[in-house]
């Protein structure tokens, strides 16, 4: 996700909020945040708010580390790594969770390219691990099994 | 007490952080069980590391992000050098903690 996308999508977050006034929250503060991203239910459409375009290239460089089987879906441990050069962000997307987006991580040149985190998911999905290295996206993608369901309650 | 736990190691000229922060990460979906409203959404945005004052790393997190985040990350970094790691939520709540690498 490159800085021009960032302040497009901050700039219609101010926009929705006259729009939407119950969606209104004191965040107003870290415009950064990519409110239009997460909000998106669907993942093709979430992919191209985030980078502009869909064209994602299945890479062996971007390694997606998550169980086959999750027992516990509140917590899932994902990693993700790369030997791409010149990466620019991670993004992590669960394809059957209300809003596909779950984290970004948008790297700097003292940055490694490995990343790891814990998610809940809802159900049994494909998590996607998106790698951009220059203009593409390179993507590695998994199945994970839930068998408790992390958004229960 | 500070809500965020660090450990930072040091080899071969890459840092391995890894951080535990205390938080909820409420999704705004859940429903309490007794009153049956909905629990608002409360949870960690965006999550900035530093290394001796310069960027190492911007996060952004969304509601799926587990409660009591875990979060790992690697740099090219020293020992001694001085860490920092903040965060901010959705209600502007936000803290930070700087350590020293291993």
């Amino acid at each position: 996700m490159n800085r021009r996308n960032f302040i497009k999508n901050s700039m219609l977050f101010a926009g929705s909020l006259v729009a939407a006034p119950s969606l209104i929250v004191s965040n107003k503060a870290y415009a950064a945040w990519p409110k239009k991203s997460f909000d998106i239910k669907d993942l093709t459409e979430s992919v191209s708010s985030v980078y502009g375009h869909s064209n994602l290239e299945e890479s062996s460089k971007v390694k997606l580390k998550a169980p086959e089987i999750a027992e516990n879906g509140a917590i899932v441990p994902i990693n993700v790594s790369t030997t791409l050069d010149n990466v620019d962000s991670i993004m992590i997307f669960v394809e059957n969770n209300p809003q596909p987006l779950s984290s970004g991580y948008k790297l700097t040149a003292l940055s490694e390219p490995s990343i790891g985190t814990r998610l809940k998911m809802g159900k049994t999905s494909n998590v996607m691990a998106a790698v951009k290295s220059g203009d593409k996206v390179y993507t590695s993608t998994q199945e994970v099994k839930v068998t408790i369901g992390g958004c229960g309650g | 007490m500070s809500t965020i736990k660090m450990r930072s190691k040091e080899s071969n000229g890459v840092v391995t952080v890894k951080a535990l922060i205390k938080h909820p990460m409420e999704t705004g979906q859940r429903k309490d069980k007794k009153t049956g409203e909905l629990i608002p959404a409360h949870y960690i945005q965006e999550v900035h590391s530093k290394a001796n004052g310069k960027d190492v790393i911007t996060i952004y997190w969304g509601p799926a992000v587990s409660k009591n985040p875990y979060l790992t990350f690697k740099y090219k970094g020293n020992k001694g050098d001085n860490l920092e790691i903040s965060w901010v939520d959705n209600q502007g709540n936000r803290d930070s903690k700087t350590g020293t690498v291993k």
